[in-house]
């Protein structure tokens, strides 16, 4: 079991790796070394930039050598915290994407409590109750959740707020806190505004995981093993929460790997549509300014965070799963 | 004349599918006695499992017992019909009454807790025993079962055992709550010869010990022989023929039990001859073929009666058959 945790570990690790390397094609990707792309910046924006700096900065690139070296002197110093200066922003990359990561991730986080909150009973419900009237409006729902794009349902969403309620519903935060310090106040504005771009983002992930569970379920409730439960007298409540719905979960654990790049990817269409203060609205700015060590960050933060959600997924995989525990020793 | 423990009549169960309805079980009638096995015997697919699984009323959806009753002696005389039993009553039949043991023991043990766990969740529902006392209790039916080293095996899971420990596991985990009947459904069918006769070993000595009635399902005539004080040959959902084992051994009437017998393969049989076996196939369970459901394939078929009418129960003394050949001919 250490050696699969240390095999997905270093698997990891080769991810990122690898990833770094991706991001750092990025940086590289416009024409002309991106010194050139910074004097050019400066100089649309009235400033200059002597010579002396350029060459400075040059060197400490190591531009004009080749893509390794250039790379490896990038890497060290990313790994020491250092991700560059935005040109846009003319401040360390770091310092523009600030609280932004961190509240991407609560964003995703919270897509996924909402996911599995709602994708649980829901595919518990149809699968037991297979084709009673709340299975097919469940199912009805689910096809459109699938459907419609998420970023259409957060411009209706916001249409319907907007003439009936008179609500603006964009924003992680409201107007006086979105500056304000860092604390319990600022803490609880956020949660009262995560819930809906989170139910927005979840919503095509949850329509998905109910069909799924429903499906695995439908087969496992089929399992002698159940007879077996209910012949111990068990009642059919717990005989169907206690063994089934738990080889059922598998799926969901699996699924947590492949769901998180897609809260991810996802998020950035909902939150340039909802003007949440993510890094998704930040990234698409940086591409089309050709700010690229900015870019380059978001997409390796993303990346990392990417390859530590499928770190977590195969841990949880291994919790609900004691054979493959076994199998592994 | 001793009183049966569970006594089934006219137990009939049908499967309401989309593509009509299928009755899998058909009318059963047979008796089971304390300290008595009962050989519930025919080709697979003839509603054996189904039978069991009516008896505790445990049958999956589209599937309902439709009619008949079950009557249960319990240990103070009293009688209950399990068919109209509610679902709160049934659930105290499962296990300290009636207690069942399965074919498969992979697939009827769940992969996702220990034998410990599956074991004494039964215990602490009916006998209000703490998780300690359980436990102790567990350990105790593994070691009753021949399981070796029952304190550590306890914390195992069964993908960890092998198939003949899995099924004395099983067997430990039916006895769980000290039931009165136990319903073994081909419980040694997946399993090599040799731990097959270990199993059924295992099952007489509990017998003894406990006066366990047991009703043993299997399509094996051989088990049967060597297992069974009481045998009822099932076809297509139905009891055809029901007896003592040495009545329908030495005496056979139903002509489908005579094909049955005549397939054991015996050691005083030439060699290199092949078994016989039973003419054409078991007809689907859409089109029963009228009559006695036997008729197309059997060879003393009475053209105009078998054919037509459904043979009625006949009785002589504690033996019962459906054939027209042994009366009820209209
Ligand atoms: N879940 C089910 N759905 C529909 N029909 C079923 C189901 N289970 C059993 N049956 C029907 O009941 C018949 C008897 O099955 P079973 O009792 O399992 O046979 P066996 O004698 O081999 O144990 C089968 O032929 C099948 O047609
Ligand atoms: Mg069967």
């Amino acid at each position: 079991m250490i050696a699969f945790v240390t095999r997905r570990l270093l698997l990891g690790l080769l991810t990122t790796w690898l990833i770094s390397v991706l991001s750092f094609a990025i940086i590289q990707l416009p024409p002309g070394d991106f010194v050139d792309a910074y004097i050019a910046q400066l100089a649309s924006s009235g400033s200059a930039v002597s010579a002396e700096e350029a060459r400075s900065l040059r060197e400490l690139y190591g531009l004009g050598q080749p893509f390794y070296v250039q790379y490896g002197k990038w890497i060290a110093r990313v790994v020491v915290g250092d991700f560059g200066e935005s040109m846009e922003w003319r401040r360390p990359v770091i310092e523009v994407i600030g609280d932004r990561i961190w509240l991407t991730l609560a964003l995703s986080f919270a897509a996924l409590i909402v996911t599995w909150t709602l994708a649980l009973p829901i595919g518990i419900y149809s699968a037991v109750r297979q084709y009673s009237l709340a299975d097919y409006i469940f199912t009805f729902f689910g096809f459109i959740g699938i459907a419609v794009p998420n970023f259409l349902l957060a411009l209706v969403i916001m249409y319907f707020a907007f003439t009936l309620l008179g609500a603006s519903v964009g924003g992680l935060f409201s107007a006086e806190m979105t500056l304000a310090p860092w604390g319990w106040e600022k803490a609880w504005d956020l949660i009262k505004h995560l819930p809906l771009p989170a139910v927005i983002l979840a919503l095509a992930g949850t329509a998905q995981l109910v069909r799924i569970m429903r499906a695995n379920l439908l087969d496992e409730l089929r399992k002698p093993y159940v007879v077996t439960a209910r012949a111990k007298g068990l009642s059919e409540m717990r005989t169907v929460l206690k063994y089934p719905v738990r080889a059922a979960l598998n799926p969901f654990a699996s699924n947590l790997a492949y769901q998180f790049p897609q809260l991810i990817s996802g998020g950035i269409i909902i939150s340039i549509v909802l003007g949440l203060p993510t890094v998704g609205p930040l990234l698409v700015k940086s591409l089309v300014a050709k700010d690229m060590f900015l870019a380059g960050t978001i997409v390796l933060l993303l990346g990392v965070l990417t390859v530590i959600g499928t770190f977590i997924s195969d841990l949880v995989l291994m919790w609900v799963e004691p054979r493959l525990r076994h199998q592994l020793d | 004349m001793v009183e049966p423990i569970l006594s089934v009549r006219d137990l009939r169960t049908q499967f309401f599918g989309p593509e009509g309805v299928v009755r899998a079980v058909d009318g059963v009638d047979f008796d089971v006695f304390e300290g008595r096995t009962l050989g519930v015997v025919g080709e697979s697919g003839c509603g054996k499992s189904v039978t069991a699984r009516s008896i505790l009323r445990i049958v999956d959806r589209p599937g309902r017992v439709v009619g008949g009753s079950v009557m249960l002696r319990k240990a103070d005389g009293s009688t209950v019909d399990l068919a109209g039993l509610t679902e709160e009553g049934m659930r105290d039949i499962r296990g300290p009454e009636i207690a069942l043991v399965f074919q498969e023991p992979m697939a009827s043990f769940s992969q996702h807790y220990t034998i410990g766990n599956q074991i004494m969740e039964g215990v602490r529902l009916h006998m209000g025993l703490d998780k300690h006392a359980a436990r102790k209790r567990a350990i105790e039916l593994l070691d009753m079962v021949g399981v070796p080293q029952p304190s550590r095996r306890i914390d195992e899971y069964p993908f960890q055992l092998s198939g003949g420990l899995r099924q004395r596991v099983m067997i430990a985990m039916a006895l769980a709550c000290d039931p009165r009947v136990l319903i073994a459904d081909e419980p040694t069918t997946a399993l090599d010869v040799t731990t097959q006769a270990q199993i059924l070993d295992l099952l007489r000595q509990l017998q003894t010990e406990r006066g366990l009635a047991i009703i043993l399902i299997t399509h094996d005539m051989g088990v049967i022989a060597e297992m069974a004080h009481d045998v009822s040959v099932m076809y297509l959902g139905r009891a055809v023929e029901t007896g003592s084992v040495s009545d329908i051994f030495d005496r056979p009437q139903h002509p489908y039990t005579t094909a049955l017998l005549r397939s054991i393969p015996t050691v005083m049989a030439k060699p290199r001859t092949r078994l016989p076996t039973i003419v054409g196939s078991i007809p689907h369970p859409f089109d029963r073929p009228a009559g006695c459901a036997f008729n197309p394939r059997c060879a003393d078929m009475i053209a105009g009666v078998c054919d037509s009418a459904e043979p009625p129960p006949t009785n002589t003394g504690a033996r019962q058959v459906r054939c027209f050949l042994h009366g009820g001919r209209p």
